[in-house]
């Protein structure tokens, strides 16, 4: 079953790396593609990478670890980003990433021990007159105080 | 006869629930047998009123909110649909105090429209400047952007005319013009605003520039974290491109502009133009050594005009209006309108455009009302991270880049960022530098090493016993930041540590005397 995965996993990553191909500056649009499809950039795929695009494996990894964006392993079923700038500094922004850290029971750019949740700080939403903000998967939201976080991270839980 | 009610798509919207609500009035609309027309219209920009709710009416458009979901049934109960009255009730959209009291250029379709109609925009005043600028010689164009004064809404406040002619005056088998969207600030949402709520405006402003400059080829460059902005570009460019506004032959003129999206990495220092390059290109996001200029050798080493989203949004306007039009607003140098962003601990969060020339405080109290927390102001940071903290003192300096300038402060992108008594501002200096440590690219020492070095510094002033010898190493450490940085990242980093520590010195555990020998 694992090599299966592994084998669809390298045909799709092949398969994006020639989608990009003579594309002008492609390592980006083609490292977004494979994040937005397995959730994170396999080790594995660098070397594929650096060869479809005609690179180095140094600079391919490069890339990768230069950008917060992009990751090296899989991420939880939820990501979950508390903005840490000034903004959501100035309304609670702190001690609602202390909580976050506390509900999930992991730090920053680790997972949840039961896999479910990843916490990431992210430098701006560009929510700040409605701070502080929070992105949980692909859903923004403002005014997030200690019991609205509580209550999102709850029914995520329940969910499951 | 349908009621047409308004309930914006604007990111900061959603975030309060704006889809919520929508659903809730189709479904009290359906079990009451009412018709009518929802339109997901851009934001005004009144955060603390999202959602704002608006319903046509023969009067004009009525707002309500901020609307929770909630609320929707007691909104129908007090029929909403006719502009009744309503505790959420805002009267008449236009007639709010804080959307009245502006000045309007960029922003005029903000709210209005829906973002990617091309007939709304069409309908507001769309196009007319492309089309102008397609009548017109390239030089003329360029003589117009350069008569309006208009300069860079980034942040460096450059000339934006002097940038496009010397890339029209370059020879090159390929020019390139690009957007920088990494509008990475804490504080600043203008970018967002303009991308998800009038895609259109920025594209005729790049249209144009490529016009101008001889360029073909148009790149935005949008940050990772702003998604709605990147898919309604993307909408937004195939439309405009299948209408014949951007492709091989822009509006007839013969000239082809073909416009792409790249989405950025989370690189804060992907801001700085040169890096931006860098990130487009597929490289690490690390700055350029200049010379040589981008306008000369930029984007895959060709001519590049490079602008950020508002300066370029600006573009249509004056190509419409005229130079002179523009130029009317504002103070001294500082020509043209700047949207300022209200945010952080202010009790009406948002955006508001007007000429440069008025005051913080006029921000703060006659459109901000104060604090949300309802506690005194001690801080405020205008133009982002690398912004300095202004004190009460200074509040009433008006608002432009040269009057700033001179107090050792920035407008920037028009961040403004506000902190009640609670703030420690010597935890936010520490902050600064823990940032710009998080984000430096690391070519250059000062930036790299300095910021951890700052950090440590700051910290020591709070604990060690010379205290003195430790602030005047900070000093020290800051001067060659700013002096010996290769960008703005690490040469802009002691704006917001100096200006905390020369204004709040109490803050560090120092007596005032001790902050200001300097």
């Amino acid at each position: 079953m694992e090599s299966t995965q592994a084998f669809s996993q390298q045909e799709l990553i092949d398969q994006l790396v020639q989608n990009h191909a003579g594309q002008a500056g492609s390592l980006l649009p083609l490292l977004h593609d494979i994040q937005d499809q397995l959730g994170f950039i396999p080790a594995s795929s660098v070397a594929s990478i650096a060869e479809g695009l005609n690179l180095t494996r140094a600079e391919v990894h490069g890339v990768i670890t230069y950008y917060h964006h992009f990751r090296s392993t899989a991420p939880g079923k939820h990501v979950i980003q508390v903005c840490r700038a000034e903004a959501c500094q100035s309304c609670g922004g702190e001690e609602l990433w202390a909580l976050a850290e506390k509900l999930l029971g992991c730090k920053a750019h680790e997972n949840s021990a039961n896999g479910m949740f990843s916490l990431e700080p992210v430098y701006c939403l560009g929510l700040c007159a409605s701070s502080p903000a929070v992105q949980i998967g692909d859903k923004l939201h403002a005014r997030v105080n200690e019991a609205k976080l509580t209550r999102l991270v709850q029914s995520l839980e329940t969910a499951a | 006869m349908s009621i047409t009610i308004f309930v914006p798509c604007d990111s900061a919207a959603l975030a309060a629930g704006a889809d919520e609500v929508v659903d809730a009035i189709h479904k009290e609309a359906a079990a009451r047998g009412l018709a009518i027309d929802v339109q997901r219209n851009s934001s005004r920009g009144l955060f603390w009123l999202e959602p704002l709710v608006e319903v046509l009416t023969p009067q004009g458009r009525v707002a309500y909110g901020p609307v929770a979901f909630e609320d929707v049934p007691s909104l129908f109960e007090a029929d909403f649909l006719q502009g009744a009255k309503h505790p959420l009730c805002l009267g008449l959209t236009e007639a709010i105090p804080y959307l009245a009291k502006q000045q309007r250029l960029t922003f005029a379709r903000m709210g209005v429209t829906r973002p990617l109609s091309l007939d709304d925009y069409a309908a507001h005043g769309g196009w007319v400047g492309l089309k102008n600028a397609v009548a017109m010689q390239g030089d003329a164009v360029v003589q117009t952007l350069l008569d309006s004064g208009l300069r860079g809404r980034g942040g460096a406040a450059f000339p934006a005319g002097i940038k496009w002619r010397t890339v029209r005056a370059t020879t090159a088998a390929q020019k390139y013009v690009v957007c920088n969207a990494d509008e990475g600030d804490s504080g600043t949402f203008s970018d967002r605003m303009t991308m998800e709520g009038d895609p259109f405006m920025l594209i005729e402003g790049m249209a144009i520039a490529g016009l101008a400059a001889g360029a073909t080829q148009g790149y935005i460059y949008i940050r990772s974290e702003y998604p709605h902005a990147i898919s309604t570009m993307n909408t937004a460019i195939a439309l405009a491109e299948s209408a014949g506004y951007l492709g091989s032959n822009v509006l007839g003129s013969g000239q082809a502009f073909h416009l792409h999206v790249r989405k950025a990495a989370g690189s804060y220092v992907c801001g700085e133009e040169t890096a931006m390059l860098e990130s487009i290109e597929g490289k690490r996001g690390v700055v350029r050594a200049k010379p040589p200029l981008p306008a000369l050798e930029g984007l895959f080493g060709q001519p590049t005009v490079i602008n950020n989203v508002i300066t370029l949004a600006s573009v249509p306007i004056i190509m419409a209006k005229g130079a002179a039009f523009y130029k009317d607003f504002g103070v001294g140098r500082s020509t043209g309108t700047l949207p300022f962003q209200l945010s952080g601990n202010i009790l009406q969060g948002g955006l508001v455009e007007r000429a440069f020339g008025l005051t913080l405080r006029e921000l703060l109290f006659d459109f901000g009302g104060g604090s949300r927390s309802g506690r005194p102001i001690k801080a405020v940071q205008v133009g982002g991270p690398l912004g300095a903290y202004v004190p009460e003192s200074q509040w009433d300096v008006p608002l432009d880049y040269e009057t700033y300038a001179a107090m050792g402060a920035v407008v920037g992108h028009g961040g403004i960022v506000v902190h009640d008594e609670r703030a420690n501002m010597a935890k936010l200096a520490r902050y600064a530098m823990e940032f710009c440590a998080i984000e430096s690219c690391g070519k250059c020492t000062p930036c790299r090493i300095g910021s951890t070095r700052g950090m440590e510094t700051i910290d020591r002033i709070g604990t060690a016993s010379n205290k003195e010898q430790q602030v005047h190493l900070l000093r020290d450490l800051c001067d060659t930041m700013l002096h010996g940085s290769l960008c703005a990242m690490g040469g802009m980093t002691p704006y917001p540590v100096l200006s905390a520590l020369n204004h709040y010195p109490e803050d560090f555990g120092l007596a005032p005397a001790v902050a200001t020998a300097h």
